[in-house]
């Protein structure tokens, strides 16, 4: 019956517009995040169980390489300090690392080179969706984790970058102590059997292999080992996780 | 028409009561029907909050890697000549004009926006990745376990045993259940409690279609590669992994439309008390108006 029917699509057009909005309501309210979050660590718990943390990433061959690999975020860092340092070539650069650590150092890129020289052709996946694939040529953050000493107390390598998102807005980042020390888990300083580029984190960027892009800081300046990363940033540990993305990047 | 009264709208209780030739037998139990509507909710989250995140790079490759140039679908926009945005949708190397639906939509204030699918169809509205992965990834887990737990039930109640899975009976008759359904002819009495072919097979492909968005979806997670790769790689690579996640979504989307359409022309009402309160009416007279058509079409 015509009633009956238009009925039915009201109530249909109805319920849909409620669903659209009252969803909307939900993601803005404070309590909607906080329910819909509770799925991220049953991800990350259930993720460990599945994939253990020492389970690696795939790696590809110089065939499954990417024509080329795409810059995402910031392509060149305005920042004085980073400017200084690209106007000599990076000869300059030192990693300073700090925290608690039992010998704070700095390295520069030939004193990381000098630690070791790993090449991993690895699948750099976005959050927003895409994927390349590109052949990074690094030392093992472990390695230089041994270097500096890690005290009992540290919990997280936190990755402060020369890059500003918006001004004084810095990006960093931050790993469990588990994943900074999985063997994928790189300090790369090339790309392709090239240096760095800087539209991909020039002279120095985080690799991970089993997290999504926004994890793989680019223009690292410093690293800092803490016991919490609550009093850094927004607090979230994290620039893109300060903005609502999860800390946890696996999925 | 000789039901009087069923212009207006009564409520469902009345018609169950007016219907005293009729008989009610219970058709769904309760779990069954709590979790198809479970799942409602959750399929359409995620189909929807599925929309946002797709926009965030709205395009489809095939193999591991998305080179620029090489998508198979892209949702994009481009200046117009009289420097308005032009929404185009690209398939492999055709080029369709979208504006309006695909590639530029209106965006919160009305204005012309480039976004791969409109507001009106993604969760959140704006454009918000963040949140919309938020949606997902809970409703995810609201759809594996409503998905598994129908699974363990129809397992153990036989349900998928006895009532979708076909019996040879039902492969003889489907040439005839094909006609049938393309006459909109549908069954009556005792028959209509019965799954017919197309419906069996219709509700065991949307379970394969299931456990593959699930296991597609995973497949696009950096850290279940490390243990899912040979998966990844047997289905081509993570990108086809996402474009075969995004082609089960719209596949669950046709399958929606017909399953509405077929309980809209077999009677909205009576389909749906028998999905909400248990409670079908199987009656050799037409039931209600969406029979209307029965008496000519009854055919045994």
């Amino acid at each position: 019956m015509t009633d009956r029917r238009s009925f039915l699509r009201l109530a249909i057009g109805g319920a849909a517009s409620l669903v659209l909005a009252g969803c909307d309501r939900i993601s803005e309210s404070s309590w909607g995040p906080k329910v819909l979050n509770k799925a991220q660590g049953l991800n990350r718990r259930v993720q460990a169980l599945l994939a253990p943390s020492s389970a690696l990433a795939k790696e590809y061959t110089e065939a499954d390489l990417s024509p080329v690999f795409r810059s995402n975020g910031t392509a060149m860092p305005t920042t004085t300090a980073y400017q200084a340092l690209l106007a000599n070539g990076f000869r300059d650069y030192r990693l300073q690392v700090g925290g608690l650590v039992d010998r704070p150092l700095s390295f520069s890129i030939d004193d990381l080179k000098q630690i070791e020289q790993v090449a991993q052709i690895t699948r750099h996946d976005c959050v927003e969706g895409w994927s390349a694939i590109g052949k990074w040529h690094g030392t093992r953050l472990s390695h230089v984790l041994d270097k500096v000493g890690v005290q009992a107390k540290a919990r997280y390598v936190v990755f402060h970058c020369y890059d500003e998102m918006d001004p004084g807005e810095p990006y960093y980042e931050s790993l469990d102590i588990p994943e900074a020390r999985h063997p994928q888990t790189l300090l790369a300083w090339g790309l392709n059997d090239k240096p760095l580029p800087i539209k991909n984190g020039a002279p120095l960027r985080l690799r991970v292999g089993r997290q999504l892009g926004y994890k793989q800081a680019k223009y690292i300046a410093r690293i800092e080992l803490v016991d919490s990363f609550a009093h850094i940033g927004g607090g979230n540990g994290g620039y893109w996780e300060d903005y609502g993305y999860e800390w946890y990047a696996g999925i | 028409m000789n039901s009087p009264g069923l212009a207006d709208t009564p409520p469902l209780h009345a018609i169950t009561a007016r219907h005293t030739r009729g008989r009610l037998v219970h058709r769904h139990r309760w779990p069954i029907r709590l979790m198809h509507w479970i799942n409602v909710v959750a399929l359409t989250i995620l189909f929807m909050s599925g929309l946002q995140i797709f926009n965030a790079h709205p395009s489809l490759s095939l193999g591991n890697r998305s080179d620029p140039g090489k998508e198979i679908l892209a949702l994009d926009a481009r200046m117009g000549a009289n420097g308005q945005l032009v929404g185009v949708t690209r398939i492999g190397r055709h080029e369709f004009v979208t504006t309006g639906l695909l590639g530029v939509s209106a965006g919160p204030d009305g204005q012309p926006q480039v976004r791969g699918f409109p507001s009106w169809l993604t969760i959140p509205g704006p454009r918000w990745l963040a949140m919309g992965r938020q949606w997902h990834f809970f409703f995810a887990w609201v759809f594996v376990l409503n998905g598994l737990t129908y699974l363990g039930y129809s397992l153990a109640t036989r349900h998928f045993q006895r009532d979708l899975v076909p019996t040879r009976q039902d492969w003889r008759g489907i040439g005839r259940s094909i006609v049938d359904h393309l006459k909109f002819k549908h069954p009556h009495g005792e028959e209509a409690l019965r799954y017919n072919i197309l419906q069996r097979l219709a509700y065991l492909v949307v379970i394969v279609a299931g456990i593959g968005i699930v296991l597609m979806g995973l497949a696009m997670s950096p850290r279940m590669d490390a243990v899912l790769s040979p998966m990844v790689e047997a289905v081509g690579g993570r990108q086809t992994a996402r474009t075969i996640h995004f082609i089960l979504a719209w596949g669950f989307v046709a399958f929606v439309l017909i399953h509405v359409f077929e309980v809209i022309i077999t009677g909205a009402f009576n389909q749906l008390r028998g999905m909400i309160t248990g409670w079908y009416r199987i009656d050799a007279e037409p039931a209600t108006n969406e029979t209307t058509s029965a008496t000519e079409h009854r055919h045994d």
